[in-house]
């Protein structure tokens, strides 16, 4: 069976500087795929691609069957590929709940539909209930975490891609982000995830890839990763662990 | 007292016309981060467009139906007629330069300016032209010792209705937050499939519409028009734009409106001569003292 999501030797340039230099892969329906790599390995901008935010100069993006090359973002947000944001980016001057329905904007004829994905947002962050009223810009940052990934959850996608959504989030809310990761796939939605919380990530993914300088070093099946000597050195804490003077 | 209230009176007219220019201002300020420099000269064809109508397309309805159809039709149709002028502005001198950064559409705006005020003179020519008289009955209210007259109570009624409505479309409506949320972040309002096209057609419609019928309605106010009037217009609605906080539409409103009443009391209590000069030192320090405007950015939003 063809990969729900996939990329084929993509590359990616800001002016003559190449960001990602002929990167493939690919996100089985069902799946959940990492993406992890240091700060500027070219995670996010792996992700705009897909969501048509920035140019692709080379190679192709497919989704169900469709290239997805020069479709405009709101074009591939009707397909149903969602992007929670580097930064989560809420509406800091909309009400949570208008951030919600602007979540569900290519939606808004299907008045019973959004009802469901509301309460299905509703159910997995319960504060977003309770904060419905509340500007965006006054929550706290875990809280808006959960309010951009409620937002890229209102449009009822096929595929889910998060852009480091533990960054900058309080251990415990880590762990709770993650938690929820794993149950918005039960749900049947298909998650990439970019993160550089490798051990959190490789914890709820099937496979992941790694990025290195805009290239693909590794890849594999998450529990192989996990146990790899190099990315246990780059990713793991092993290299932190190895140089503390004994 | 006397005096007070019945230049309050004419300020909130007067401001009413600035409001309903500034609205349009802000609304493209808002989205694009452009200062629409033909957004003056919108103002002056709407009013003439109302003037053709009026002095001669209409002048049949308005002797079946009465005065009152001929001023809505010549409303309406100038604010169709520069809806469509705003679009082809925008298609033509504005989206092929955005690419290039704010700096070329500046510029690019500047121009449109200076054509459309050309093409105002080729058609209408260069001379001052002149509203009908009596289009609407000269009657005149009489409160205690203030007198209001028709006109004025119509002019405030529609411009408060049509600043009502625009306030109720974009606060209200899904696509309204849409146009709010591109305002503050266009990337991200595109991940939520918000069409950035759909967007710039609906402000460069609604707002060019607007300064469309407050041109018909100074037309109607003080009978004459020229050519260059958008100058003058489209600076003080600016000025209450920046008094109110660009991009910000109720800081618009207030702004133009705040603006009307301060203008018509300097020229009351102070000098009639000197008017604009206090326009323009409240320009001056607003952006002493308050540069993001009386209503300035709301800033909820954390880093």
């Amino acid at each position: 069976m063809a990969p729900l999501l996939s990329m084929e030797n993509l590359v990616i340039a800001y002016g003559a500087r190449e960001v990602l230099k002929g990167i493939s892969l690919s996100l089985d329906e069902g799946e959940i795929v990492t993406v992890l790599g240091a700060n500027g390995a070219g995670k996010s901008t792996l992700l705009q691609a897909v969501c048509g935010l920035v140019g692709i100069a080379q190679g192709t993006v497919t989704y169900a069957g469709e290239r997805l090359n020069n479709m405009k973002a709101y074009e591939i947000v009707l397909r149903g590929i969602s992007l929670s944001p580097e930064g989560r980016r809420v509406f800091p001057t909309h009400t949570v709940e208008e951030n919600l329905m602007l979540g569900a904007f290519t939606r808004r004829k299907h008045t019973g539909e959004i009802a469901a994905a509301r309460e299905r947002v509703h159910a997995l962050f319960p504060i977003l209930k309770e904060r419905g009223r509340q500007l965006a810009g006054t929550l706290s940052g875990g809280e808006q975490q959960m309010l951009a990934i409620g937002r890229a959850l209102m449009s009822s996608p096929r595929v889910l891609l998060l852009d480091e959504p533990s960054l900058g989030l309080a251990p415990i809310l880590v762990k709770q982000i993650f938690d929820i990761i794993r149950e918005i796939n039960k749900q049947g939605v298909s998650i990439l995830l970019v993160e550089q919380n490798a051990h959190r990530a490789l914890g709820v993914a099937g496979r992941g890839y790694v990025l290195e300088n805009g290239r693909i070093a590794a890849e594999g099946p998450a529990a192989e990763l996990k146990s790899d000597e190099k990315i246990q050195e780059a990713y793991l804490g092993g290299a932190a662990l190895k140089k503390r003077p004994s | 007292m006397q005096l007070l209230l019945e230049q309050l009176i004419n300020g909130l007219t007067i401001g009413s016309f600035y409001a309903l220019i500034a609205l349009g201002y802000s609304m493209v300020y808002g989205v694009l981060k452009l200062i629409n420099f033909a957004h003056g000269d919108f103002f002056t064809m709407g009013s003439y467009i109302g003037y053709t109508m009026l002095v001669f397309g209409i002048a049949a309805a308005t002797a079946q139906f009465g005065p009152w159809t001929g001023m809505m039709v010549a409303l309406v149709v100038s604010a169709l007629g520069i809806a469509l002028v705003g679009i082809l502005v925008e298609r033509s001198a504005y989206r092929p330069v955005y690419r290039a950064g704010r700096l070329p559409a500046v510029v690019s705006a500047l121009g449109a300016s200076i054509f459309l005020q050309n093409t105002i003179m080729v058609i209408w020519g260069p001379r001052y032209q002149a509203y009908p008289a009596e289009l609407i009955p000269a009657m005149r209210f009489q409160f205690g010792q203030i007198s209001i007259t028709l006109l004025q109570v119509i002019i405030l009624a529609l411009s408060f209705i049509l600043m009502a409505a625009l306030y109720t479309i974009v606060q209200k409506t899904a696509f309204g937050s849409a146009v709010r949320a591109t305002a503050h972040d266009r990337n991200t309002a595109a991940l939520m499939g918000i069409n950035f096209n759909r967007v710039i057609l609906f402000i460069f419609t609604l707002g060019p519409a607007l300064g469309a019928m407050a041109g018909v309605m100074v037309g109607m106010y003080y009978r004459q028009i020229s050519f260059t009037m958008g100058w003058n217009y489209g600076l003080k609605a600016f000025t209450a734009t920046i008094l109110g906080g660009i991009g910000n539409l109720p800081g618009a409103m207030f702004g133009g409106l705040i603006l009307g009443v301060l203008e018509m009391l300097g020229a009351a209590y102070i000098s009639a001569a000197w008017k604009d000069v206090f326009v323009f030192l409240i320009l001056i320090l607003v952006l002493i003292f308050r540069p993001t405007g009386l209503f300035g950015e709301k800033t909820a939003e954390k880093v």
